[in-house]
C-alpha cells in the first residue's frame, strides 16, 4: 500500500494537460460515492466503539461513551489473541523480509539458470487461492503429526509473504544505477563495503515496504490461519469465533486502534519517501 | 576467487527463500495431491490407493457449490471491471495533483481487517438493522424485504473486498497513456466516445486482465462473505472444503475437492499468464 504511495508521488509531477472532458464532473460524483461505500463498514465500526452497549449485543445505537477504550484489555482472550497476531505478523515481517530480500535481489541483479522457475513459483504463490495453499499445509502438517499453534501460523504467513517481498525489491534493485557502485569500487572500495555502504541504503526503502506489506498481510489474514491454528486464536480468528455470539464493543475499538495505526505508518512512510523537489 | 563467487551469489541469494516455498509451498501441494488419492481415517492412517473415484464423488456431490462458486467468481469479476473501471480513468485522467490522495482513500477501508469489514456489513444489511429498518419504517420497502442470505449480499461483499485490486491495475495501465497519443485522436478527428473505444480502451486492456487475474481467483475460492452475508442456499465450495477439512476431518474428499478448484482455476491464470507474459502481473501484484 505504501508503494503505491510511493510510486505515484512521482507520477504527478507529469501531470496530464488534458482536464476537462465532458463527464468528468459525474464521473468525479461516482468516484466519490464509491469512496463513500468502502468507508461506510469502516464508519460503522469505528462508532460502535463509542456505543454504550449493556452486553455483548453491539447492533443498536444507545448513546455515546468512552468506557470501551478504558477497558480495551477488559477481555482475556481478546487480548491474548490481538498478542498472538501482532507477534505472529512481526515475526513474518522480519523472516520474510529477508528472505524475500535474498531472492529479490538475486533476481534484480544477475541472471542465471533457474530464474524462470523461482518466478515461477512466486507466481503461483501469489495466485493460488489462499484457501488451497492453507489446506495443503494443514495435509503436510497433519501428515508429518506436526502440533498446530502459533508457529505454524507464522511458518504460513512467512511462506505467503515472501514472493511479495522479493518483488517489490526487485523492482527497486533493476532501477538501481550501477554507475554508483563502479564509484565505489573505482574509489577503492571492496564488493563487501560497496554493498553495505552503498547498495544497501539505497534498496533499504524497498526493504521496509516489504517489511510492512508482509506484516499486513499477516495481521490481517483470516483463511490460511484458520487452516494452520489449530486451537490457537488470532485476532481475526477471535472475531470470527465470536461472530455468533455478537461482537463486544472491545473488538471495535482494537480495529479503530489498528487501523489508526496503519494509516498512521502509511502517511509517515509516504510523507518520508517524497521525492525533495529542487528550489525553483 | 572472484568468478566462482560471482556464479553461485544469486544461488546462495535464493537458498534460504527458496527453500521456504520448497518446504512449505510445492511439498504441500504435492502432499495434498497425494492425500487425494488415499484412502482410510483419520484414526487409523491413509494409505495410498489411487483411488480416483474420490474425485468422481467429490465433484459429482459438490457440483452445486463447484458451479455456484465459479458463477460467484465470474458475476463478481465482471461487476467490479464495470464499478472501478469508471473510478480508475477518473482518477487517471482528472486526479491531477490529488491522485495519491485518491488512491489512498479507496486503500483506507483495507488498513481494517478483511473479516471485521464483512461483519460490519451484516450489521449495516440485517433486516431490522440501520440500513434496512428506517426504509421499511418509512414504508419505503415492504416488511418481507431482506437482503442478507441472498446471493446479492454475497457477490456484494466480494465486490467490496476485492473492488482495490482490480482499481489498481486499471489505473497504472491508464496512468501510463500518453496524453499526446488521445489528443492525436481527436486531431484526426476522432470523437471523444470513438478516441476511448479505439485508443484508451485498447491500451487499458492489460490492466483489466491483470485485474481478472487478482479477483477472479481469490473471488471464486472465498468462504468469508459467503459464511457472513449468505445463506445456506450461497454456499460456496470454500465452505465446503473448509468444513470438510476442519470439522468433519475428510482429508481425502477435502484434499480433492481443493485440487480439483485449484486446477479449475489455475488453469485458467497460467492461460492467461502465457499469453500476457507474468511480467506486468507481478508489478501490479507488488503495489
Amino acid at each position: 500500500m505504501t508503494q503505491v504511495l510511493e510510486e505515484e508521488e512521482t507520477a504527478v509531477v507529469a501531470a496530464p494537460r488534458r482536464s476537462r472532458l465532458t463527464g468528468g464532473r459525474a464521473l468525479h460524483i461516482y468516484t466519490w460515492i464509491v469512496i463513500g461505500w468502502l468507508t461506510l463498514p469502516v464508519l460503522v465500526m469505528i462508532l460502535f466503539g463509542f456505543n454504550d452497549t449493556p452486553g455483548r449485543y453491539n447492533q443498536t445505537w444507545e448513546g455515546f461513551t468512552l468506557k470501551w477504550y478504558g477497558q480495551v484489555f477488559a477481555l482475556d482472550e481478546l487480548t491474548k489473541a490481538l498478542v498472538i497476531s501482532l507477534l505472529v505478523a512481526v515475526a513474518t515481517a522480519v523472516v520474510a523480509g529477508a528472505l524475500g530480500t535474498g531472492i529479490g535481489y538475486a533476481l534484480g541483479r544477475y541472471r542465471f539458470r533457474g530464474s524462470g522457475t523461482v518466478n515461477l513459483i512466486m507466481f503461483a504463490t501469489m495466485s493460488s487461492p489462499e484457501l488451497v495453499m492453507g489446506a495443503s499445509l494443514l495435509t503436510l502438517f497433519v501428515s508429518l503429526g506436526v502440533g498446530l499453534g502459533a508457529v505454524t501460523i507464522t511458518i504460513a504467513h512467512i511462506m505467503f509473504s515472501i514472493s511479495f517481498v522479493a518483488v517489490v525489491v526487485r523492482a527497486r534493485v533493476l532501477t538501481l544505477d550501477r554507475s554508483v557502485e563502479e564509484a565505489a569500487a573505482d574509489l577503492g572500495a571492496n564488493a563487501w563495503t560497496t554493498f553495505w555502504r552503498i547498495t544497501f541504503p539505497i534498496i533499504m526503502p524497498a526493504v521496509m515496504s516489504g517489511m510492512l506489506l508482509a506484516f499486513a498481510l499477516s495481521i490481517d489474514d483470516f483463511v490460511v490461519s484458520n487452516f494452520t491454528a489449530g486451537t490457537t486464536t488470532t485476532f481475526p480468528l477471535w472475531i470470527w469465533g465470536a461472530t455468533r455470539v455478537g461482537l463486544p464493543p472491545q473488538v471495535n475499538v482494537m480495529g479503530t486502534l489498528i487501523f489508526l495505526g496503519g494509516v498512521l505508518i502509511a502517511v509517515v512512510t509516504s510523507i518520508r519517501s517524497r521525492p525533495r523537489r529542487p528550489a525553483a | 576467487m572472484g568468478r566462482s563467487r560471482r556464479v553461485l551469489a544469486p544461488y546462495l541469494l535464493i537458498l534460504p527463500g527458496g527453500l521456504w516455498l520448497l518446504l512449505f509451498f510445492v511439498i504441500p501441494m504435492v502432499t495434498m495431491l497425494s492425500l487425494s488419492l488415499q484412502q482410510g481415517d483419520i484414526v487409523s492412517g491413509y494409505a495410498f490407493t489411487g483411488h480416483w473415484q474420490t474425485y468422481v464423488d467429490a465433484v459429482v456431490n459438490y457440483r452445486t457449490q463447484l458451479v455456484r462458486s465459479l458463477i460467484y467468481g465470474a458475476v463478481t469479476t465482471i461487476v467490479l471491471i464495470v464499478v472501478a473501471f469508471p473510478v480508475a480513468y477518473w482518477i487517471a485522467f482528472y486526479g491531477g495533483r490529488r491522485k495519491p490522495t485518491y488512491l489512498f482513500l479507496l486503500l483506507l477501508p483495507f488498513f481494517v481487517s478483511f473479516v471485521l469489514r464483512t461483519i460490519s456489513w451484516r450489521y449495516i444489511l440485517t433486516d431490522e438493522g440501520m440500513l434496512l429498518g428506517p426504509l421499511k419504517s418509512a414504508g419505503i420497502l415492504p416488511e418481507s424485504f431482506n437482503i442478507l442470505g441472498t446471493s446479492v449480499a454475497v457477490i456484494s461483499g466480494l465486490v467490496y473486498n476485492f473492488l482495490p485490486f482490480m482499481v489498481l491495475p486499471i489505473y497504472v495501465a491508464l496512468e501510463r497513456i500518453d496524453p499526446r497519443v488521445v489528443e492525436a485522436a481527436r486531431d484526426l478527428y476522432a470523437d471523444p466516445p470513438t478516441a476511448f473505444r479505439k485508443v484508451i480502451l485498447p491500451l487499458a486492456l492489460p490492466g483489466v486482465f491483470a485485474g481478472v487475474l487478482m479477483t477472479f481467483v481469490p473471488a471464486s475460492s472465498d468462504y468469508v462473505n459467503s459464511a457472513v452475508l449468505g445463506s445456506s442456499s450461497t454456499t460456496m465450495i470454500g465452505q465446503v472444503i473448509q468444513s470438510q477439512y476442519l470439522t468433519s476431518s475428510n482429508y481425502p474428499t477435502a484434499s480433492a475437492l481443493s485440487f480439483t478448484l485449484m486446477a479449475v482455476l489455475l488453469i485458467g491464470v497460467f492461460a492467461y499468464a502465457r499469453a500476457l507474459g507474468t511480467e506486468d502481473v507481478m508489478k501490479v501484484a507488488a503495489r
